[in-house]
């Protein structure tokens, strides 16, 4: 910890800090998130592959290292940027403190700069990329345009398991297509209102074919890092458009909601400087409530008629489809955020339930 | 839902005098509740007995009521003005359990009043610890083992099954008056006798001690639809059994994982969810340190403390919204002020920390007992904003005016290590400090948690604060918006704290943008914590300042660090800096603000000791000048400036040592009045009547101040008058004196502390006019420009000054209220540079209208444990109230009511009085005997009094027989009003403290002034009653 290093944006502002975690050189694109609580979650949420996490709360770090709360078992996220990491954590199940976890994770950080008015850069010029280096890059270097040049791309399939794997024993099946799925998904799908249910874990470059032929009761669609409508998606949503058409009940998650719109025709688009945070509220339409939602999304599903709405500005945060399928453009499954809207899962299964039954 | 139509005209009960427990808080949430109301043209009826309010103000409320806060006055009220609904929620516990009470006896039903927010059932739920225990049972939350005793026997038998440590909680007590943790049946025998006595229902709960978790608090906002949000989440530095009003808060939680943090926010939602709260609702929770274990501590479902310091924290108005909600709005219906584009309906996120350290009044009270438990003792408190704790905290505390700069208490410096230990055992308001030096002795996290429980992460901040090379405030220091949302959307109320480390100034655009106005700019400087002597009243003062200013095309800067009031809400002030009031601070804000000047005259003694620090540094100091504030403080500069205008005053000297303390007063013979120069509120200050006297307090003075000299002054023994005048400079030569007032009790207790009358009835035309004249020459000689209060005593026919404040002073915002004279309007206009007679005011004593107005002190000695209730130089009091009539009697007989005497006409009396007051006891007694009293009293009074042809029965002292005393007599319930004057105080050894204890703690009225105590006994013979009296709205009295 301590040495200077310097964070150089695309638009050329350069903001002077000091390096944790890993040493060395990143590229990414920064994104905010105003979660005061969850970093843990939040850093190993695969959602944020070749991302740059910039925390708006200040106090990072201070409940320590705490394995049983990560969303997967890497750090997804190009680098991180905090205001002041916490070197003496303190809470019953902590195991260590973050720059030594993120030295060995060999994540690159930054820490004391002003974050605020790097978050307040973001919210005003939309989301931009930066590099994280030991010296400032000048806007004449031959290196300057990398930052602007630099793209997520490929994201799901650098996130996605591997191979197919059953996660749980249980008498209704359920296939978890893995966009880069946080562990919290399979969690709240296991075990519900006292009945298991067996999930299986499919890779995001399985057929449709491959996945009906377990004869799922229903299919979760999970989120994920990246552009929706990248080229590389393609199949992906053709495979999802396939899966909804078995009027097998399906649920989709952030990008799995995306896909699922895209499968419908539905289109997306960039939102300026996304929804990352435990405090977003959505309200239903149909009922006029209102709840707190976990968001980490950079794109939204342009629909004028949604099911589930952004008090804020508005924009889509869930779709019901009419074969018993729905999306929602948050995390109910939280972690970290608000267990608000836990009760869609419930409401899922109760349609796996009906499937299976019928 | 909108606005639900039905609603036309409500009435709003605000929580009363200012005590321990409750705050300046319910003024902020009252008034905004008003504001939200006259934005959907609701009517509203206003009724609160402080006058020391914003909300009693005429532009507030269209009838305003300040009455008594009893339930036959609300009753009487709503007879009298026929409101369709009542607002329960924003008047404290006082206003709640009033409109409860209006609810149960079924009133509310008959008049076809609805009470708005939470119903009945859910206030029942949330109050009714039984019922409350059940209902979490039902939802599966974990409480804390309890059980409910009525009688000690019960108490003990609970406390065997629970296993001790037990903690003892009266139900409806305010700020939990009465509990305690007891750790064996002896302890718990006492602690749950006095608890029995205090709670209004005479019910305890007695519950496991669970010591040692932490302490969690959550502010939850639900509407009607069931939506629900937490506005904010706090952590207590101290551990559970430290009441979360004298506990150090920080806002967010710090030490909860997201696992802990969603598990405890989940556990409010589900709470507030199955009480049905429609409203602010605060929960508090309990959190195993060492497992996911919790449990359910208690929820307050109504606008408190700690959702005031939710709402500044945090920059979301919960009164505001929670008054919305409660006339029919849904969350999402509501915007959010501070964005003015997203709605309420989201959580506020920080991207900073907010720090609430307490204010106690132990500085002034040197006998009451400091230690801290589940009885609330401080008086106010402060807040700080910074973008880490460790720089929060030292904001805090700088800005607690404790005389600290740091976390090093110099009286600790020289503790051996094993007496800082010994500290450590106890949980006093120094424990910050204490722990402070221990690792500064050495002492490690590991061993300091173990003995005290605070987390290690606490504990690292303060070893941060200590590994720091002693850093000054840093000149890098710039600042950054409170927005609610971390920055994610623009927000357009321009809310700031320092930080000092950054690269953005979040204050510049804004100022910039003023500078394009034209608009000049004036910082006025705030009052910061509620203390005693520096109340509500000096924020009142400061608010109207800032309001004139804005009409008069100013641009407004407000600075304070005061969590619970109007000031510091963000759209009182154009732009609001949340800072402490200390002179590095002040000028960092004016360096980037350059107004044209600064007001420090409404901000009382906090911003009047800046005014000579701004000036050297070349600050303008709107009004009068600094150098005039300084004459009135320096008592050499003052003696020189009264001989030369030939006015007189008590004569006096300043000493430096004991020996130089009796000598003078040997000198001027006794008695004498000691006080250190330069004091707020008669901060130490006694009546010494011998050599003894001087000596024990020359002992204590010399022990807390260092190097300021001790005055000491002749005492004269008469009527005590003070006058609150307003003038536009010696050029000008205008003055106004909107009112005189008279003390009921004689100069030898302080102002604050004694019964105010106003208009005055006993003092001739002639020395009104004297008053006048030497008030004129005083404010010219001064160039006072705005407000100016003067104490004088009327002694043999002359008058004598005590005291000048050129500045506001507590009873502005009274006077002002009772004469329709705007003083602190004008009062700004003038400072300004406005000549009185332009704004339509002659020089002289304003005109009295036919209403008299009686100010009545009101104390929270119930709360402050060792404190002699003797009233003296020295004040005591924390809030007042104030009673109008058409005559003295009237005003007099309200006053008392409203500051809770129950005024009993019959039953016994206990007089135990001082040999200098016998000559004057007879008098007061003739008139108890009239009314049908029976007498006790102590021997010597006795004798007296049997002399004097009275039948009277002699009461043993307390020393004097074991078993059948005073204090027994007391215990028997027999005697309602107890009259005990004594020469001897303050020690809580004497006999005299004791029984006045004994009084406090039974509910006892006791009279510690001759005075009171025949004011008291006339208005029991006055033939008023709480139905009788004339109900004033001061709107119309305004318009005589």
């Amino acid at each position: 910890m301590n040495n200077t290093a310097y964070l150089t944006l695309q638009n050329g502002v350069v903001f002077k800090g000091k390096s944790f975690g890993a040493s060395g050189e990143v590229t990414g694109e920064i994104v905010f998130t105003t979660g005061m609580t969850g970093y843990l979650e939040t850093l190993t949420d695969p959602s944020y592959y070749g991302q740059i996490i910039l925390q708006t709360f200040p106090l990072i770090g201070n409940y320590g290292v705490i394995p049983a709360d990560f969303e997967s078992e890497t750090i997804s996220a190009a680098a991180y940027i905090v205001k002041n990491p916490c070197q003496n954590p303190s809470n019953f199940r902590s195991e260590g403190e973050l720059d030594t976890f993120l030295r060995e994770r060999g994540i690159v950080a930054l820490y004391d700069i002003d974050t605020r008015a790097l978050t307040k850069i973001i919210r005003q010029n939309g989301v931009m990329n930066g590099k994280i280096s030991a010296e400032p890059l000048q806007t004449d270097s031959p290196t300057f345009s990398d930052i602007k040049n630099y793209s997520v791309e490929n994201a799901i399939a650098a996130v996605s398991c591997r191979k197919i794997t059953k996660l749980s024993e249980g008498e209704r099946k359920i296939a978890l297509l893995d966009f880069g799925a946080k562990k919290g998904i399979a969690e709240c799908l296991t075990k519900r209102n006292c009945r298991s249910y067996e999930v299986w874990t499919f890779p995001h470059n399985t057929s449709a074919a491959q996945i009906l032929q377990l004869n799922p009761h229903g299919i979760m669609l999970s989120n994920g890092p990246g552009d929706p409508a990248e080229a590389a998606n393609i199949p992906i949503i053709n495979t999802v458009r396939e899966l909804m058409e078995s009027k097998i009940p399906c649920f989709g998650i952030c990008l799995g909601h995306q896909l699922m719109a895209m499968s419908q025709g539905y289109k997306t688009r960039k939102l300026k400087f996304g929804h990352r945070g435990a405090n977003q509220p959505v309200k239903d339409t149909s009922t006029g409530r209102v709840y707190i939602t976990s968001q980490n999304h950079g794109y939204e599903v342009i629909a004028p008629h949604s099911w589930l709405n952004n008090v804020n500005d508005g924009t889509c945060e869930g779709l019901d489809y009419p074969n018993g399928s729905f999306s929602v453009q948050f995390h109910p499954e939280a972690k970290g955020g608000p267990l608000d809207t836990e009760f869609l899962f419930n409401k899922f299964l109760e349609r796996v339930n009906n499937y299976a039954v019928k | 839902m909108p606005l639900n139509k039905a609603i036309k005209k409500v009435l709003v009960i605000g929580s009363g005098p200012i005590v321990i427990g409750q705050a300046a808080e319910f003024d902020y949430a009252g008034t905004q509740a008003c504001r939200v109301l006259r934005e959907d043209n609701i009517e509203i009826v206003l009724l609160n007995s402080n006058p020391a309010t914003i909300m009693t103000d005429k532009n507030i409320a269209d009838k305003i009521y300040i009455e008594p806060l009893t339930l036959t006055t609300v009753k009487r009220i709503i007879e009298k003005e026929r409101p369709d609904s009542i607002l329960s929620g924003l008047g404290g516990q006082t206003g709640l359990t009033l409109c409860m009470q209006l609810a149960k006896d079924g009133f509310l039903d008959k008049m076809g009043v609805q009470l708005l927010g939470s119903s009945p059932e859910t206030i029942d739920k949330a109050e009714d610890r039984q019922i409350f225990k059940e209902t979490m049972q039902k939802i599966g939350q974990p409480v804390i083992p309890s059980g409910i005793a009525s009688d000690i026997d019960t108490a003990v038998k609970i406390a065997e099954e629970i296993g001790y440590s037990v903690v003892v909680r009266p139900a409806f007590t305010l700020g939990g008056s009465g509990g305690g943790i007891a750790d064996n049946e002896t302890q718990l025998r006492k602690i749950a006798s006095n608890g029995l006595k205090l709670s209004p229902i005479t019910q305890v709960m007695i519950e496991k001690s669970i010591k040692g978790w932490k302490e969690i608090e959550f502010e939850v906002m639900r509407d009607r639809v069931g939506n629900v949000i937490i506005v904010c989440s706090m952590e207590n530095f101290d551990p559970v059994g430290v009441h979360t009003g004298d506990s150090i808060v920080i806002a967010p939680t710090v030490t909860l994982a997201d696992r802990e943090y969603q598990m405890l926010r989940t556990a409010s939602i589900e709470i507030v969810k199955a009480l049905g709260v429609e409203g602010g609702c605060n929960c508090q929770l309990a959190l195993n340190p060492h497992s996911f274990e919790y449990a359910v501590i208690e929820v307050n479902p109504r606008v408190s403390r700690s959702s005031a310091l939710a709402s500044k924290a945090t920059g979301y108005p919960i009164a505001k919204v929670a008054t919305k909600i409660a006339i029919g709005y849904s969350l999402d219906e509501i915007i959010n002020a501070v964005t003015q584009t997203t709605r309420a309906s989201f959580e506020p996120t920080l991207d900073y920390v907010a720090v609430k350290l307490p204010k106690w009044p132990f500085d002034k009270f040197v006998y009451a007992q400091k230690e801290l438990g589940t009885q609330m003792k401080a008086t106010g408190e402060v807040m700080a904003i910074a973008d880490n704790f460790e720089d929060a905290l030292l904001k805090a505390v700088r800005g607690a005016e404790l005389g600290l700069h740091t976390l090093d208490l110099p009286r600790l410096s020289d503790k051996s290590v094993p007496q800082i230990r010994e500290l450590l055992d106890r949980v006093t308001d120094q424990r910050l400090f204490v722990l402070y030096e221990a690792l500064k002795r050495g002492i490690s996290v590991e061993q300091l948690h173990d003995i005290t429980k605070v987390d290690r992460w606490f504990l690292h901040a303060l070893k941060n604060i200590k590994d720091r090379s002693q850093l000054p405030i840093s000149n890098r220091q710039l600042f950054k918006m409170v927005d609610t949302c971390g920055g994610e959307f623009e927000a357009k109320t321009p809310y700031f704290y320092s930080i000092n480390n950054g690269m953005e100034n979040e204050a510049l655009p804004f100022i910039e943008q003023s500078q394009k106005s034209q608009k000049q700019r004036v910082v006025v400087l705030g009052s910061g914590p509620i203390r005693i002597g520096q109340g509500i009243e000096f924020d009142y003062a400061c608010v109207h300042c800032v309001w004139t200013l804005r009409k008069m095309g100013y641009e407004t800067i407000v600075i304070n660090n005061n969590p619970e009031t109007v000031s510091t809400d963000f759209d009182t002030a154009d732009r609001l800096y949340f800072e402490p009031l200390c002179i590095d601070d002040v000028m960092s804000v004016i360096e980037i603000e350059k107004p044209i000047g600064v007001i420090v005259s409404f901000g009382g003694g906090t911003a009047v000791k800046l005014a000579n620090k701004l000036h050297e540094r070349g600050v303008n100091i709107i009004g009068t000048s600094a150098d005039s504030i300084d004459i009135c403080e320096d008592r050499e500069r003052f003696d020189t400036l009264l001989e030369r205008l030939e006015i007189k005053r008590p004569q006096g000297s300043c000493v430096m040592s004991t020996a130089q303390a009796i000598n003078a007063a040997e000198k001027l013979g006794y008695p004498v009045l000691l006080r250190p120069s330069y004091v707020l509120g008669g901060q130490n200050m006694v009546i010494a009547f011998n050599e003894n006297d001087i000596r024990e307090y020359m002992g204590i003075i010399l022990n807390t101040t260092q190097d300021n000299p001790i005055l000491i002054d002749k005492y004269l023994s008469g009527l005590e008058i003070e006058v609150d005048a307003i003038c536009d400079g010696a050029k000008n030569g205008g003055i106004l004196i909107p009112g005189i007032m008279e003390h009921i009790e004689r100069t030898g207790i302080h102002s604050g502390d004694s019964i105010a009358v106003y208009p005055t009835s006993s003092i001739s035309p002639a020395v009104k006019q004297n008053l006048f004249d030497i008030t004129k020459k005083i404010c010219m000689a001064l160039n006072v420009r705005g407000l100016v209060n003067i104490q004088y005593v009327l002694y043999q026919d002359e008058i004598y000054v005590i005291e000048v404040n050129p500045r506001a002073s507590r009873t502005v915002p009274y006077i002002s209220k009772v004469t329709g004279i705007p003083m602190c309007e004008l009062a700004t206009k003038v400072s300004i540079g406005e000549k009185l007679s332009d704004l339509g005011y002659a020089s002289g004593i304003a005109k009295t209208p036919p209403y008299t107005a009686v100010k009545v002190p009101v104390f929270s000695f119930e709360k402050l444990a060792g404190l002699d209730t003797h009233l003296g130089p020295e004040m005591k009091s924390t809030g007042e109230v104030l009673g109008i009539g058409k005559t003295s009697a009237e005003a007099l007989f309200k006053g008392l009511v409203a500051a809770g005497y129950k005024m009993n006409k019959s039953g016994a009396v206990l007089i135990t009085v001082r040999d200098s007051d016998k000559a004057e006891i007879t008098k007061i007694t003739e008139k108890l005997v009239k009314c049908g009293f029976s007498l006790y009293a102590t021997k010597g009074t006795a004798d007296f009094l049997t002399k004097s042809g009275f039948k009277v029965k002699t009461v043993e002292k307390i020393s004097d027989c074991a078993d059948n005393n005073t204090a027994t007599l007391l215990e028997s319930k027999k005697v309602n009003y107890i009259i005990s004057t004594s020469e001897k105080g303050r020690d809580p050894a004497f006999d005299d403290v004791k029984i006045r204890r004994k009084a406090c703690k039974l509910g006892i009225p006791c009279l510690t002034s001759i005075d009171t105590a025949n004011a008291l006994a006339d208005s029991l013979l006055s033939g008023f009653d709480e139905f009788n009296t004339e109900l004033i709205d001061i709107n119309t009295l305004q318009h005589f």
